[in-house]
């Protein structure tokens, strides 16, 4: 079908199951490489590249203080008041700095990505620049002259703080708040049978809005159900009875064949089809069904709630007599288990209810007051697929398709697929449209109003 | 022309026959109405009772077919081919009179001169 070559795809398969067993320590980051399978292994990069110190990386600002402490103590100048405050300042800064970066860089992970998380590693890159630039000036300016002057190190070491605060600050705004502000909609699209939604994102790369649409694809999209996508076989089966193609004369049949099989799609376009007749009938016809069934079993429930009713306080009843929500719920379940079982049938969702849910819905319901009509709400409608039983239906495994490399950032135009088994979601982006706003003043004692004059019509 | 409403409305009518005129693709009758039971009947400089929502003829064009069949500035339409003109819209009005497969147009009209030339041959 396409003449091109076929478009790399980068397909790896992310899996959403627990990290990697090592936990990254965050003490003073020291020089130690991680106790987990190593790089070639792309998801593992992921975590790496999340905490990744190279083994030479020096370490931040306690030991630029306690340096000189430790070597040329006796020569050094007594530092009284101003010391004492910056100390104090390092240490509630370093205290902020260790939370924030366990906040943003070391947190279990909600998804293990294909590919390096680029900022991410732009920004390791640049606090590991920073530090060691710290560290150089450090051993030229101050251990090798042996400076005296205690109060210059330790405002060395407050500087290289804020710094990095602000190397923080910057690693917040890229990898937190950049995405926020809406600047695309994607529209995802369940191929097999064709629900779509909309979603506005801000700039993220691929595959973090990748992940995001999984994210909403769980509450937003209605279950998949294999069983609802096939025309009933009666419309389909009288299609084509084929036309047969007779080449009168021709030496190459070859390049005839489309035109043949053009020749016989459009033949068959022109006979009449009544095929749309039989399936609207077929499709009132189970409407009705439908309806009548769901009568059936909103009435059953309505009249099974009726029979139980909440023990109130002062009433003194026979202890054989009270019941837990439990037995409540299985004794009235009797009573309209065969309407629900038909309904069930009838819309084809009895793969999704097993009686044990049902139950334990119903007993919920029961512990919480619940009119009939809300215990009803989860089977009159299809709901999202994260509410279904979790084994079942909430698959972790999903598979990105893209022809663009999947760090890039979205741009207008942008298509992804998100693959599973059964079904994929197509993702499309578009760009949201640059707004111009006018304003228009409209004075509040301007709307006035008349008769309309007698209209004249000639005729 | 007072009405009181719900009894049913006496007036004296002239009948009036309109031969429509083809000019391109329209026939034309060659005069304007204005009125109706949704205009406001406070600007109708014709009537004698300012509470009439009925329909006036307010311009007859020079030589057009309705001036040479008799219709007069100021004429209250009562019917047109046999469909009543004193409760109708302005724009059903317009509809029953530019029906494109009539050619002729029959209406009754009335107007203040009649009443009175009546009025006064009965007195004398």
């Amino acid at each position: 079908m396409t003449s091109r070559a076929s478009p790399r795809t980068w397909r790896t398969a992310p899996t959403w199951t627990a990290p990697a067993t090592w936990v990254w320590p965050w003490a003073w980051p020291w020089p130690s490489w991680p106790s987990s399978p190593p790089w070639p292994s792309s998801s593992s990069r992921s975590c790496c590249g999340g905490g990744s110190w190279s083994p030479a990386a020096p370490p931040p600002p306690p030991p630029l203080l306690l340096l000189p402490q430790l070597l040329w103590r006796e020569e050094l100048e007594p530092c009284g008041t101003p010391c004492e405050g910056l100390f104090i300042s390092v240490a509630f800064k370093l205290l902020i700095l260790l939370l924030g970066s366990w906040a943003l860089f070391f947190r279990r992970p909600k998804a293990f990505f294909p590919r390096v998380f680029v900022f991410r590693a732009l920004l390791m890159v640049l606090v590991f620049l920073l530090v060691v630039s710290y560290w150089l000036f450090y051993g030229v300016r101050i251990l090798d002259s042996r400076d005296r002057n205690y109060r210059a190190v330790v405002q060395f070491a407050v500087s290289l703080v804020d710094a990095l605060l602000f190397v923080h600050y910057l690693a917040v705004v890229l990898l937190e708040l950049r995405q926020l502000q809406p600047q695309f909609t994607l529209k995802a699209v369940r191929s097999a049978d064709g629900p779509s939604r909309f979603y506005n994102v801000g700039h993220l790369s691929i595959q973090r809005a990748a992940v995001w649409i999984l994210e909403n694809y769980y509450h937003d999209f209605p279950v998949y159900n294999p069983a609802l996508l096939n025309l009933p076989k009666s419309v389909l089966s009288k299609k084509m009875s084929g036309f047969k193609v007779y080449s009168l004369g021709e030496e190459n049949s070859t390049n005839n064949s489309t035109g043949q099989s053009r020749a016989v799609i459009a033949a068959a376009a022109r006979r009449r089809d009544n095929s749309h007749n039989e399936f609207y009938y077929e499709e009132a016809e189970h409407e009705r069904r439908v309806r009548k069934r769901r009568a059936r079993l909103v009435v059953a429930v309505e009249e099974a709630f009726t029979h139980i009713k909440r023990l109130q306080e002062e009433e003194q009843k026979n202890p054989r007599e009270i019941m837990d929500p439990r037995e409540a719920a299985q004794a009235i379940f009797a009573s309209m288990a065969r309407a629900m079982q038909k309904y069930l049938r009838t819309t084809k969702q009895q793969p999704y209810h097993t009686m044990e849910s049902i139950l334990q819905h119903l007993e919920f319901c029961i512990t919480h007051d619940m009119t009939p009509k809300a215990f009803l709400e989860r089977y009159l409608t299809a709901g999202p697929t994260i509410q279904y039983h979790k084994d079942r239906w909430l698959a972790k495994q999903w598979t990105l398709v893209s022809e663009e490399p999947v760090t890039n950032g979205l741009k207008d135009g942008v298509v992804f697929v998100l693959k599973r088994q059964d079904f994929s979601l197509v993702v499309s982006t578009k760009k949201i449209p640059f707004f111009k706003l006018s304003e228009e003043f409209v004075d509040p004692k301007s709307h006035k109003f008349i008769m309309r004059l007698q209209s004249e019509t000639s005729v | 022309m007072a009405f009181v409403p719900g009894q049913p409305v006496t007036a004296v009518v002239q009948r009036i026959e309109i031969h429509k005129l083809r000019q391109g693709d329209n026939l034309i009758l060659g005069f304007s109405i204005g009125g109706g039971i949704d205009q406001d009947p406070t600007q109708n400089p014709f009537s004698e009772d300012k509470t009439d929502k009925g329909i006036y003829v307010t311009r007859v064009t020079e030589g057009g077919p309705a001036e040479v069949a008799g219709l007069q500035i100021g004429d209250k339409i009562m019917q047109v081919n046999g469909w009543d003109m004193t409760m109708v819209t302005h724009d059903q009005a317009r509809k029953r009179l530019t029906k494109r497969n009539e050619e002729v147009v029959r209406l009754l009209v009335t107007r203040q001169s009649l009443q009175k030339a009546v009025q006064q041959s009965m007195l004398s």
